[in-house]
């Protein structure tokens, strides 16, 4: 048996790590999910906001990481979306503009399409904006001239687009949410836009980010949702205050949690086994 | 024929069996992309443009047809996400050619897109010739007067591009001297600000936490101690003009367990990432392209 542990073949991990994601996404068998406190935070911030106020949302992702990131972005939308928050949607990565558009074209105008939400009155795609943190700097003193138009170059004092009119710096939004997955990101919004004008921040990010983002909570940081768990969560906290979203079929996040908990469950599993078979090793003198 | 290429002959044919029969003798189908019309603007009778956003399959309605140019979007995905996972048995020629086909398309989307349409044309171009500009690409710009400062970024990222001529390749260090220096300085202040004076003000709280009701908070405590304490033995750790024999020494041994800690809380989190990745590739397989399941209602 020892030996056969010892010359055991990596793909068979694979295979078994397979097994332990994809039996769980077929099964569709959710886990109950209850809210943190970084979330509970994150949550309450923007409930308790005034209806209507601005929210920056920077979509700071492209597809390789929509996987974990797309499932918090949809539930933060939601939850500006039935608050009525004017969002005003950005990116600093150039691949996120196509997620921006799939984002306010699944939850804006279709699912809360009967919230009759309306371009340029609720909700602004601002695009991409080349200059990292210095766009996030440029915006802290002068929004129009890091952004003097939305995606579509319609300039932001046209008036079809009367929610941009007022606005002329980061201090007129009323919250930035980030959605990261590294640089530019979570970090540059923290020291270069909410930090230094002390504006109300919550950030969403991917798991291996999100130790990075803990020391800031709760001082620079108002909540955080760290990786799928993070979404997970807010999913939860979105049904309990919302009804219509005790449905499973918006509960993407909690369904991911279930694949998580068996693939986790493997790692801790061969983890001891792999510490098993060294000990043996060590037993028998193969070792030092 | 090896045993191993029978096995592999086997199982593509079996797989491409069981995708023919799913796609086009059963009932649901599947792999295909619907969608519809929708008017660009409909609160003006004379704008007749439609453009076609995803639907969920509806027979009775004529509107709603399959896009081909999205299904054929479809069966790419599914084909270079099992191209990539086929790495996983041993390198192929499959995942060569999704490698190459990422790496390719990726580097002149950049070029194309953010790089020339995002920033070359609209920061700089617009600000030299606005006109030229507005009259060859962006219709809908402001109309404003050339700005001439906007010359020296231009010379400057000449300068760099410099390096790749065969001499000369010196000049390319004044702008990139320019661009160490001013990043230097944005950096320095705003990170003195958020990292470092608001960090030293986090750790600064009660030791002794007290509720609401006056009565003594453990478990408030035990974080707030636990978080300067672990502040403190960490700094020590880092702490080099001291020898670490006797209390020091000990103190920064605890540092050392609060860094592995972190370091394996971020392992952990990296596992979670890593397998919400899997779990969302998976999900799209059985869900978008093989219609196996359907968790979000896509198609019920």
């Amino acid at each position: 048996m020892l030996r056969v542990l010892q010359n055991l073949d990596r793909r068979w991990i694979f295979l078994a790590m397979l097994l332990a994601v994809t039996v769980p996404v077929v099964a569709q068998k959710a886990i109950p999910e209850k809210p943190t406190r970084l979330v509970q935070d994150a949550f309450n911030v923007i409930e308790n906001l005034p209806d209507g106020s601005n929210v920056l949302i920077s979509l700071d992702y492209e597809p390789s990481t929509e996987g974990e990131l797309a499932p918090m972005t949809k539930a933060l939308t939601r939850h500006c979306g039935l608050k009525h928050h004017k969002m005003f949607f950005m990116t600093l990565w150039p691949g996120g503009i196509p997620l921006i558009e799939k984002n306010i074209a699944t939850i804006l105008e279709g699912e809360l399409a009967d919230l009759k939400l309306a371009y340029g009155t609720d909700y602004l795609n601002l695009g991409f904006n080349a200059g990292r943190e210095v766009a996030v700097i440029v915006m802290g003193t002068d929004f129009k001239k890091m952004f003097p138009a939305d995606n579509d170059k319609v300039p932001l004092d046209d008036p079809t687009l009367p929610m941009a009119h007022d606005v002329e710096n980061l201090q007129d939004m009323a919250l930035i949410i980030d959605v990261s997955a590294g640089y530019p990101g979570m970090k540059e919004w923290i020291q270069y836009g909410a930090s230094p004008h002390h504006i109300k921040m919550v950030v969403a990010s991917t798991a291996v980010q999100a130790p990075q983002a803990f020391p800031y909570y709760p001082n620079q940081l108002t909540g955080i949702l760290a990786a799928i768990k993070g979404a997970a969560e807010y999913e939860a906290a979105l049904a309990v205050t919302y009804p219509r979203y005790r449905d499973p079929k918006y509960q993407e996040a909690i369904r991911r949690m279930a694949p998580q908990l068996w693939a986790h469950l493997l790692v801790i599993g061969l983890i001891v086994l792999g510490n098993g078979v060294y000990l043996a090793e060590r037993r028998r003198g193969a070792r030092p | 024929m090896k045993r191993e290429t029978l096995v592999w002959t086997v199982l593509f044919v079996a797989g491409g069996l069981f995708l023919v029969q799913r796609a086009a003798f059963t009932e649901r189908g599947m792999g295909k992309v619907y969608v519809i019309d929708e008017r660009v603007n409909p609160k003006v009778e004379e704008d007749k443009r439609v453009h076609f956003v995803e639907s969920r399959p509806d027979p009775g309605n004529e509107r709603v047809m399959v896009s081909y140019p999205r299904t054929v979007g479809l069966w790419l995905a599914a084909f270079f996400t099992l191209a990539i996972f086929s790495f996983l048995y041993r390198d192929n020629v499959f995942f060569k050619i999704a490698e190459s086909v990422m790496v390719g398309v990726s580097a002149g989307w950049a070029m194309a897109s953010p790089g020339f349409w995002d920033t070359l044309v609209p920061k700089l171009a617009a600000k030299l010739a606005p006109d030229t500009i507005r009259e060859w690409a962006l219709p809908r710009m402001e109309p404003a007067e050339p700005s001439l400062v906007y010359l020296v970024p231009l010379a400057l990222g000449i300068m760099l591009l410099w390096r790749l001529a065969p001499r000369g390749g010196w000049i390319a260090r004044w702008p990139l001297a320019f661009i160490v220096g001013t990043f230097a300085g944005i950096k320095l202040t705003n990170y003195l600000d958020a990292d470092f004076v608001n960090q030293i003000r986090s750790t600064i709280i009660p030791l002794v936490v007290f509720a609401q009701s006056g009565q003594l908070d453990f478990w408030g405590s035990l974080r707030n101690v636990g978080l300067v304490f672990g502040v403190l033995a960490c700094l020590t750790y880092f702490f080099f003009s001291l020898e670490h024999r006797g209390i020091a020494g000990r103190v920064a041994r605890i540092g050392v367990w609060y860094l592995m800690i972190t370091f394996g809380a971020s392992f952990a989190f990296t596992v979670m990432g890593r397998v919400a990745l899997l779990a969302s590739r998976i999900s799209f397989l059985f869900d978008d392209w093989l219609w196996l399941i359907d968790p979000s209602g896509k198609r019920s």
